[in-house]
């Protein structure tokens, strides 16, 4: 009796938390999902179910085109993201010996701090008077501030690729770290040289971590709001400053919730192939 | 024994882990201040066993009665049985002293008879002085010595002990054992002993069940099982074993016999031999019930051979012997006592020698 | 054995590679800091000279108290909420067989895998739809749901971290759940605990954009940045916050960081 009960027991004492994501998740889904159904009419929501606001997302290229860029833009932070932390978790996985600990806090530490002012930080040092600008006129080597650094895709994936490191390094620390040594040993042994070791042994062993890392840097970006809105300027505009809108100043909720829906779609789409492809590619490789 | 004088006693209990049966209808009873130990592979049931008498796993059907009380219903925490763990699941956070007396809580002790009670375990376990050190400065031994203290503090009915001497090395093992059958002894508690070991198990128990797929395969004393082993899994579980096909004789006089191959027809006592004339059996020899020797003994029944492999091994010697009409060759274990038998273990492959052995050293097994 | 084995010999351009890389990581931060101390309005180099008075006219303004006590009580709610509720969830997930397991902890760590913006426009869908106006509670439901993946994920490696045996001893030796939980179960994850309460309340004080569609007339300290960020006369006044801020962050979290890691890899 007391045991067959452990399984409702266990979910007993996982209800409050549960619950609360059941209300927090599910529910302002179904009802996002709903109301991407509605249309706007004048101030007032039009609550007859239709698939027009997708439509006008298919048929206007406006839509198409701002969730390519944000797609491309995140695409581009990931994996510069990705290539830039490797050699760091590597690094810390094989080669600090002590002090791990403190090489990982060091690493994360930025990532906790606020987002926003860590992108408020590289509006200051990107900005028409902001840090290089002022300090490459100082130092001589410029008479104009550049005009490019600020508001532009460039500056967007700059401060994206910065402000996620962590969360690449993170996940592909574990992996490397997870890897046996004895199997490092095991291939020089059988005659590989370092560069050989690494791209049949390492590299295929820490696969899942970069796996992990490009979804956990991709997805939350792709839907980046306050990046693209303090940097991006008219081209670096992405998808969430267009849902922004919808909720803001535009008051066409519908819509809003109309891109937020296929915004979710996409992601799980990609992140579908992604998966798929990179399977493919490990069975081809073993 | 009956089950009277039983003071654990295990019926007709069965465990479902979802479709999968642990344990398969076990019923036996285990008498007070007995150390009994249930031996087997990992997976065959003895850990759920022994985490059902301390009630960490319920019955699936079935019951157990520890001193004649039903025990379905009684929590962990309210039972008078206590276990020594595996890993001993020494509290980090707790020094020796507070580990020892973590059961004592509830009986709201004066702090010196509390204190008292922990130096006479401390003294018990060897370990006297050690009450201030913090767990994580403790070898394993003393992990192990702890954790029993911790139990016995507590005066239970009975002891339950999960493997508790398999994380030690060989010789602090061997140490080990001596220790705890003394303890057991001395405190007089009814043990519950889970091992794979069949070694341990041996040297410790009064009484083993030997355990296999949730069921229990033979129940006995050491001797028991190593001299009358049930079936050729027992056999082969417990020390190592000779099997030879055979088949029962029975001319209608007062002896018996069995005629088993390479070793031609072996007289057995009527009594012995339950089967009609005719049925096919096995037969079972411990390689040290042979003698081995250069020349023809007089003694019968004997039988030629040749040494395929020998091996000298100090106090004894094994030998791989050949005989005729049997694939497999005969192990054999003979003890190097004189200057002859330490020649034989020097000898070489394809010398001839001759094996004789007593009657009434075989076991008949059924056939396979 | 030699101290460094074959595999793991020291690798220089690595070394270099990896200093530069913290460098890189650390110093646009610094900035911050940096032009708040500077006695000017721009933030251009080269820097003209030392100053406090922006903080000390930070000291002066009520809506930045008003903010950051708005945020502090959005903070410590979120922070012991979802640590309560994250130690529950630990155990039931590491101490009961639950059938579709790795499905519930998918579903528990959602949130770290999509976009904030989604969270909060769904959260503010759902809010206007059930008629609850936009409040300081809104805010702290959106963190909550932002909070809980990361007080699972500091907490899960603390109860998975100790032998189940140890619960089981104590349950042995006669202690009801109850007090198995005090006696052993929370002296065991209680540098979790702590870490948990710290990173949730450093993620829910640094959080922007939940708060951006849930605040209601209250706002949180990010919000009021993000009002202030479009005045450039603000800007020292903000980078002398932001600063304070930064620092108050990176000593939290490392304190947690190293809490919550400590004994739990002890060849580290």
């Amino acid at each position: 009796m007391l045991h067959r009960s452990d399984a409702l027991r266990g979910y007993l004492l996982m209800s409050p938390t549960l619950l609360i994501m059941l209300v927090g998740i599910v529910a302002p889904f179904v009802i996002l999902l709903t109301m991407s159904l509605w249309t706007r009419s004048g101030f007032e929501f039009d609550t007859t179910l239709t698939l027009a606001n997708y439509e006008r997302t298919w048929n206007e290229p406006i839509f198409g085109a701002l969730l390519k860029r944000s797609f491309w833009i995140s695409g581009v932070a990931t994996a510069a993201t990705v290539i830039l932390c490797y050699p760091m978790a590597y690094y810390v996985a094989f080669h600090v010996h002590r002090n791990k600990m403190m090489w990982i806090i060091l690493m994360t530490l930025p990532f906790w701090t606020s987002y926003l002012l860590r992108v408020f930080a590289w509006k200051v040092i990107l900005g028409y008077e902001g840090v290089v600008n002022s300090g490459l006129i100082a130092l001589g080597f410029i008479d104009e501030p550049l005009g490019f650094l600020l508001y532009s895709q460039e500056a967007v994936i700059i401060t994206l690729a910065h402000a996620w490191a962590a969360f690449a390094i993170l996940p592909m620390y574990v992996s490397l770290e997870k890897i046996d040594k004895s199997l490092l040993e095991a291939a020089t042994d059988l005659g590989d040289g370092p560069a050989a070791r690494f791209l049949r042994v390492t590299l295929p062993l820490s696969m899942p971590g970069i796996i992990a890392a490009c979804f956990l840097i991709f997805i939350p970006t792709t839907g980046d709001y306050i990046t693209p809105a303090l940097l991006g300027g008219p081209d670096g505009v992405m998808i969430g400053n267009f849902i922004q809108l919808q909720f803001g100043p535009a008051n066409n909720w519908p819509m809003g919730a109309t891109l937020a829906i296929i915004l979710m779609l996409w992601i799980a789409a990609i992140a579908a192939v992604f998966l798929f492809v990179t399977r493919l590619a490990a069975r081809r490789v073993a | 024994m009956t089950s009277s004088d039983a003071y654990i006693s295990i019926r007709n209990v069965d465990k479902y882990f979802g479709t999968f049966q642990a344990i398969d209808d076990i019923s036996m009873d285990i008498a007070e201040g007995e150390f009994f130990s249930l031996l087997g592979a990992s997976g065959c049931g003895k850990t759920t066993l022994l985490r059902m008498l301390a009630g960490f796993e319920s019955c699936s059907s079935g019951e157990i009665y520890i001193d004649g009380q039903p025990t379905s219903d009684i929590p962990p925490h309210r039972r008078e049985v206590n276990m020594v763990f595996q890993s001993y699941a020494i509290f980090p956070h707790l020094n020796v002293a507070d580990n020892i007396a973590y059961g004592l809580r509830k009986q709201k002790l004066p702090r010196a008879k509390r204190q008292e009670m922990i130096d006479e375990m401390l003294d018990l376990i060897a370990l006297p002085g050690y009450g201030k050190r913090r767990a994580n400065e403790l070898s394993g031994g003393q992990r192990q010595r702890i954790a029993l203290a911790r139990a016995l503090i507590l005066r239970p009915k009975v002891l339950l002990l999960d493997e508790p001497l398999g994380a030690l090395d060989k010789q602090l093992r061997e140490q080990m054992q001596l220790e705890l059958r003394a303890l057991q002894r001395q405190v007089g508690i009814t043990f519950v002993f889970v091992t794979h070991d069949q070694e341990e198990a041996m040297t410790l128990s009064d009484r083993i069940a030997v355990m296999a797929g949730g069921r229990v395969l033979q129940l006995d004393t050491p001797l028991g099982l190593y001299e009358n082993p049930k079936s050729r899994d027992i056999a082969n579980f417990i020390g190592n074993m000779n099997f030879f096909r055979g088949v029962v004789r029975r001319d209608g006089s007062r002896e018996g016999a069995i005629d088993v191959e390479g070793l031609g027809v072996i007289p057995v006592p009527l009594e012995q031999l339950t089967r009609p004339d005719g049925a096919p059996v096995q037969v079972a020899l411990r390689p040290e019930k042979f003698t081995i020797t250069p020349d023809e003994p007089e003694t019968a029944p004997r039988v030629a051979g040749k040494v395929r492999d020998s091996a000298y091994l100090g106090e004894r010697s094994h030998f791989y012997i050949e005989i005729p009409d049997k694939e497999e060759p005969v192990a054999v274990s003979s003890p190097n006592l004189t200057r002859n038998d330490r020649k034989l273990a020097e000898a070489r492959t394809g010398k001839p020698i001759w094996l004789s052995f007593s009657p009434e050293s075989i076991v008949i097994l059924d056939a396979e | 054995m030699s101290d460094t084995s074959y595999i793991k010999r020291p690798n220089r351009p690595l070394q270099v590679y990896a200093v530069i890389f913290l460098v890189v990581l650390y110093t646009p931060v610094l900035f911050i800091p940096l032009f708040s101390f500077n006695d000017s309005i721009y933030v251009t180099f080269p820097l003209t000279g030392f100053t406090t008075k922006w903080y000390a006219e930070l000291w002066t303004r009520a809506p930045v108290w008003n903010a950051l006590m708005n945020s502090v009580k959005v903070g410590l709610s979120v922070a012991v909420l979802s640590t309560l509720l994250g130690v529950v969830a630990a155990k039931a997930i590491t101490r009961h067989r639950l059938p579709g397991k790795s499905a519930v902890v998918t579903f528990i760590m959602m949130p770290l895998v999509i976009p904030g913006i989604i969270f909060g426009v769904a959260l503010l869908v759902l809010m206007s739809r059930m008629g609850v106006s936009l409040s300081l509670y809104t805010v702290s439901i959106g963190h909550l749901i932002v909070c809980l993946p990361f007080a699972v994920a500091t907490l899960l490696p603390r109860f998975e971290g100790f032998d189940p045996s140890m619960e089981e001893a104590s349950a042995d030796l006669g202690e009801n759940g109850w007090w198995t939980f005090w006696r052993v179960t929370m002296p065991m994850v209680f540098p979790g605990v702590v870490a948990s309460l710290m990173l949730t309340f450093t993620i829910s004080f640094d959080e922007f954009i939940m708060a951006f569609f849930l605040t209601g007339t209250d706002p949180t300290l990010p919000m009021y940045i993000w009002g202030q960020l479009r005045f450039p006369q603000e800007f020292p006044s903000i980078l002398a916050l932001a600063s304070l801020i930064l620092f108050v962050s990176f000593f939290m979290v490392f304190l947690a960081q190293w809490l919550g890691r400590r004994g739990l890899d002890e060849d580290i």
